[in-house]
This record gives C-alpha cells, sequence and structure tokens, in this order.
C-alpha cells in the first residue's frame, strides 16, 4: 500500500483526496486560531464586571444567565430523557408501533432548526403560557430541544449495558425496577453523562431560540425576568458592529467554554469505551 | 412506574404534535388571508403596505444553501475519503478527534468570523462587478464551512462500515488504491453518502444567525451572487422583534414555510438511512 502508484487518474484522485483534507483543516484551524489570537488580547477584567452598562460591555450577568438557563433546562429535559430512553429500552418490546413512533418523532424533533423552536416556544410559553420574556420561557424551549440529544445517547448507553446484568440482578431476586435503578442505570451513567454534557454545550451556544423567547435584556435575571445568555450577548455586540472588540474577547470565552464542554464530554464518553475494550 | 416511563416517552409525540399545532394555527390563518399563492410566490415584501411574498426568501434560501452545498460536499467527501483510507493513525488520531469538535461550535461564532474575515474577503473579489461584502456568496461560503463537520461525520462511518473485502478484492484484481476506494468502496457507501448531504442540506437552510450576520437580508429577488439576500430563517429573525397583527402571522407562515422543507428533508434523511441500515 506505501507503493505510490504511476497511475495518472489516481495521482490525481490523491491529490484531490489530499487537498480537500488540508482545505478542511487549515479553514477550521485558522477559524479558532483567528479567533483566539484577535480575541484573547481583548479580554479585559472589566469585562467581567457585575453590571453591564453601554460603555463597559460586561459578560458577567450574560454567564450567569446562561447557567441558569443551563440549569433550568437540563432539570427539565433529563429526567423526561432518561425515562423515555428507559421506557423504549427495558420496557417496551422489539418493534411496538410505540417505539417506532416515539422513534420518529425524535428523529424530527431533533431535524428541527432552532429559529423554528424559537417561534414555537415564542407562541406557546411567551404567549399562550403567558410567561412573557422570561428566563423560564427559553428553558422550557431549549429542553424540548436538547430532548432528543438525550434520549438517543442514553439510549445507547442503556443499550450498552450486558444482558448478563440484568439477568444476575433478577437472578438475585431483584425486580425490574429495581434492576433499572440499581444495576442498569449506574452502569450507564458515563454514557448518559457524556450526552448531557453534550446538551450543555448546544445549550450554549445557542441563539436563534432565544432571542424572542427569553430575550436580550443584559443583567441579571430571574426566572421570570427577560435575561440575555452570553451567545446572545455576542450576536449583538458582534451585528451593531459599535463593539467590535468586545465581540472577539465575548466570542473567545463562547468558543472556549464550548470546545472545553465538548472535549469534556469525548473524555467522558472515551472512559467508557475503554472500560468495555 | 412503567406508566411514568411510557409517559416521558409520550413526551417527544406531545412536542410534536405541539408544534405543529401551534405553527400552523398561527401561520395558516394569515397565508388565507393573503392568499395562498399570493404569499409563496409574491415578488414583494413590504409589511408597510401590508404585501406579503415570500417567494424572494424561498429563492434566497435555496440559492444560499445550493451554494453552500456545492461548496462545502465536494470537500467534506473527499476529507472523509482521506479519513477513511488515506489518513496514517498517528494524524487520524488528531484529526478526527478535532473535527469531532469544530461541529459543536455556536452559530454566532461563525457568523462573527463572517463578519471580520469572509466579508471583507468577498467585498474584494466582488469590487469589479458592483459587488457587496454582504453577499448570496459570503452566506454560502460560511455555510460551506459550516456543514463540513457535518457532512463529514456522517459520510466517514459510512465509508468504513462498507466491508473491507470490497476494497482488497478491487486491490487484487490489480486496481490502484484509489481506485480501489473511489470505484469500489464509494459506491456502495452510496447511501450513507447521501444521508450526510442530505443532513448538511438541513442544517443549511435551518441555519439563522450565521447567515444573517452576512447576508445582507435584503428582501428582494437575488440579482447575482455578490449582492446581498434574505433567507426564509432570516425573514422571521430580523422583523419579529416589532412586527404586529397580519405582518407578525406573516411572520409564523414564514416559520411553517421553513418548518415544511425541513420536514420534507428530514423524511429523505430517515428514508436514506433506512436504507443504508438495510
Amino acid at each position: 500500500m506505501k507503493k505510490r502508484s504511476r497511475h495518472p487518474g489516481s495521482a490525481l484522485l490523491r491529490l484531490a483526496v489530499h487537498a480537500a483534507a488540508g482545505t478542511t483543516v487549515l479553514v477550521l484551524g485558522f477559524l479558532v486560531g483567528y479567533i483566539l489570537v484577535r480575541g484573547v488580547p481583548n479580554l479585559r477584567p472589566a469585562l467581567f464586571a457585575p453590571t453591564y452598562t453601554s460603555e463597559n460591555q460586561s459578560m458577567l450577568p450574560a454567564i450567569v444567565n446562561t447557567c441558569t438557563m443551563t440549569l433550568c433546562a437540563l432539570l427539565l429535559a433529563v429526567p423526561v430523557g432518561i425515562g423515555a430512553s428507559v421506557y423504549m429500552v427495558e420496557y417496551a418490546g422489539r418493534g411496538s408501533r410505540i417505539v417506532r413512533l416515539v422513534r420518529t418523532t425524535t428523529e424530527t424533533l431533533s431535524g428541527i432548526p432552532s429559529i423554528v423552536y424559537g417561534l414555537f416556544g415564542m407562541l406557546l410559553f411567551n404567549n399562550a403560557m403567558g410567561f412573557g420574556y422570561s428566563l423560564i420561557a427559553g428553558a422550557l424551549t431549549l429542553s424540548i430541544m436538547i430532548l432528543p440529544l438525550i434520549m438517543r445517547t442514553t439510549e445507547e448507553a442503556l443499550l450498552s449495558v450486558p444482558d448478563l446484568y440484568r439477568e444476575g440482578s433478577f437472578g438475585l431476586g431483584a425486580g425490574k425496577l429495581r434492576t433499572v435503578f440499581a444495576i442498569v442505570l449506574p452502569t450507564a451513567l458515563p454514557g448518559i453523562l457524556s450526552g448531557v454534557i453534550l446538551a450543555i454545550g448546544r445549550i450554549v451556544g445557542e441563539t436563534a431560540a432565544l432571542m424572542y423567547t427569553s430575550g436580550t435584556v443584559a443583567k441579571i435575571a430571574g426566572l421570570s425576568d427577560s435575561g440575555i445568555t452570553l451567545a446572545l450577548h455576542m450576536y449583538k455586540q458582534a451585528s451593531e458592529g459599535l463593539y467590535i472588540e468586545e465581540a472577539y474577547a465575548t466570542s473567545v470565552v463562547l468558543l472556549v467554554l464550548v470546545l472545553l464542554i465538548n472535549f469534556a464530554s469525548g473524555r467522558v464518553a472515551a472512559r467508557i469505551g475503554g472500560k468495555r475494550g | 412506574m412503567e406508566i411514568a416511563f411510557l409517559l416521558a416517552a409520550l413526551v417527544s409525540v406531545a412536542c410534536v404534535t405541539l408544534i405543529c399545532v401551534f405553527l400552523l394555527a398561527n401561520g395558516v390563518p394569515a397565508m388565507r388571508e393573503i392568499g395562498f399563492f399570493d404569499f409563496l410566490l409574491g415578488r414583494t415584501w413590504k409589511p408597510g403596505a401590508d404585501i406579503y411574498g415570500i417567494f424572494p426568501m424561498i429563492v434566497g434560501s435555496i440559492y444560499v444553501t445550493g451554494l453552500a452545498l456545492l461548496m462545502g460536499v465536494p470537500i467534506a467527501l473527499l476529507t472523509a475519503v482521506y479519513l477513511a483510507y488515506f489518513c496514517p493513525k498517528r494524524i487520524y488520531r488528531m484529526i478526527k478527534p478535532a473535527i469531532e469538535l469544530l461541529a459543536g461550535i455556536p452559530s454566532v461564532v461563525y457568523g462573527f468570523f463572517g463578519i471580520v474575515v469572509l466579508v471583507p474577503l468577498v467585498r474584494a473579489l466582488g469590487e469589479p462587478f458592483d459587488g457587496r461584502g454582504n453577499s448570496i456568496l459570503t452566506a454560502s461560503m460560511l455555510l460551506a464551512i459550516m456543514i463540513l463537520p457535518t457532512i463529514i461525520g456522517v459520510v466517514e462511518p459510512a465509508i468504513r462500515a462498507v466491508p473491507r473485502s470490497y476494497y482488497e478484492g478491487s486491490l487484487a484484481l490489480g486496481a490502484t488504491h484509489e481506485r480501489s476506494v473511489f470505484a469500489a468502496v464509494m459506491p456502495a457507501a452510496r447511501s450513507g453518502v447521501q444521508a450526510g448531504i442530505v443532513l448538511g442540506l438541513g442544517r443549511a437552510m435551518g441555519e439563522t444567525m450565521a447567515v444573517i450576520m452576512v447576508a445582507g437580508n435584503q428582501a428582494r429577488m437575488p440579482k447575482g451572487i455578490f449582492q446581498g439576500i434574505r433567507t426564509l430563517t432570516g425573514n422571521i429573525v430580523m422583523e419579529m422583534g416589532y412586527a404586529t397583527g397580519l405582518h407578525r402571522e406573516a411572520l409564523i407562515a414564514t416559520g411553517v414555510v421553513l418548518f415544511v422543507f425541513i420536514l420534507l428533508i428530514n423524511l429523505a434523511f430517515s428514508a436514506l438511512k433506512r436504507r443504508d441500515a438495510r
């Protein structure tokens, strides 16, 4: 395989493949590098001041709101997602109608663009349920958005638990429910966790679904107040064009945060892979 | 307790139903009031004069998405081939996780990169043609970059899933390494490749923030790739903040049109994936 063929067509294809791979790596590497190089010098301590003013575009309120939002959305989505996956894997019979229906709908949910979630959240939570612009409306919207992600990763994790564990538990006299909670879920925990971390990454980076649900008020907000998140904060700075330096700084924080979160998810997922192999 | 788990499983069904009901209930009356065909095929969008035709936005979305696929798909496919059949193990262990990480970069960060890097670049390119920086070309270049990790993530496993014997058989018949990969392995991975492209299509069509940051957002028929355009997603975000009455409903109806497009794309995606699994 090491021997290079001299066939001209093959050489051309080889060139194209390498050029494409080089382009992908270069473009994506350049993007990350550019943001870091231009952004890090703009990180000033004042940008983390407790309050936001138009002179000092502090991102601290946005960071706090992002944390609140993440926590709420996870509290809503994770129990439902895990419960649903437990039903799909442990209770439902193979090929049951309900399983097929649920699978189709989760696939649909995972393909819906975030702006459609934003519209829906605005119509249901802000208007119909009367929450108005509020963190809770945003969190509810995002919890639906991350549900398919959590269900998919949890299902995979549950399926990877060997049946021997279940049979052993039954053999010792444990019931179905006990087996699920004492044996299956703890074994699947790393897989579930990696999905949850991935979901955090999506929440932190989300903008379109939040613009018209949680709104863009730049202060530390309670659940029923409108509060901007970090990604929206960055959108506002970048699109207004007045605060490009600050936008660079915010983009570094956002980028590093999301990359770290995704990296952590990968590491957690790799740990189960390693344990099994 | 089984009931509780069942209820949790049905939440996703309820969500899809609710989304459909709320979007349709709020969007369809506007379509009826404006006139279904006037809405879809009208070439003028002037909320001030109560004229709501979203044809320019539909065309805009299709142009931007199409160009993005044209630029992104070949690069993504060839990169996936590289990862599966050309890449030394040592490099693979570095590139593969890096590309997976990049799939998670928020769209605002891509959008910002578009503003500070791509817009000036395209402005310089378009100078001779009386072009602008915020244009169809800029938006589709940005989308092409954004869908790279998405497509690679689906296609590479599909290529790897092709039995090694296809490749080896081809080699044994005297074909070169490259020819074996492209003539024996790739055709067998076809539905995976198609699924990847369709997923990229859905992602590009539904992308909102990154696109409105660089597309210019003029609500008129496209006049060339160096001119600005507004997409369906952009239309919603640009005006929802201040719209009221019929205008607001027309924006929700724009969301319905987008939703229908995406549902069709998803349908195609799951059909392809199912064929792949078989």
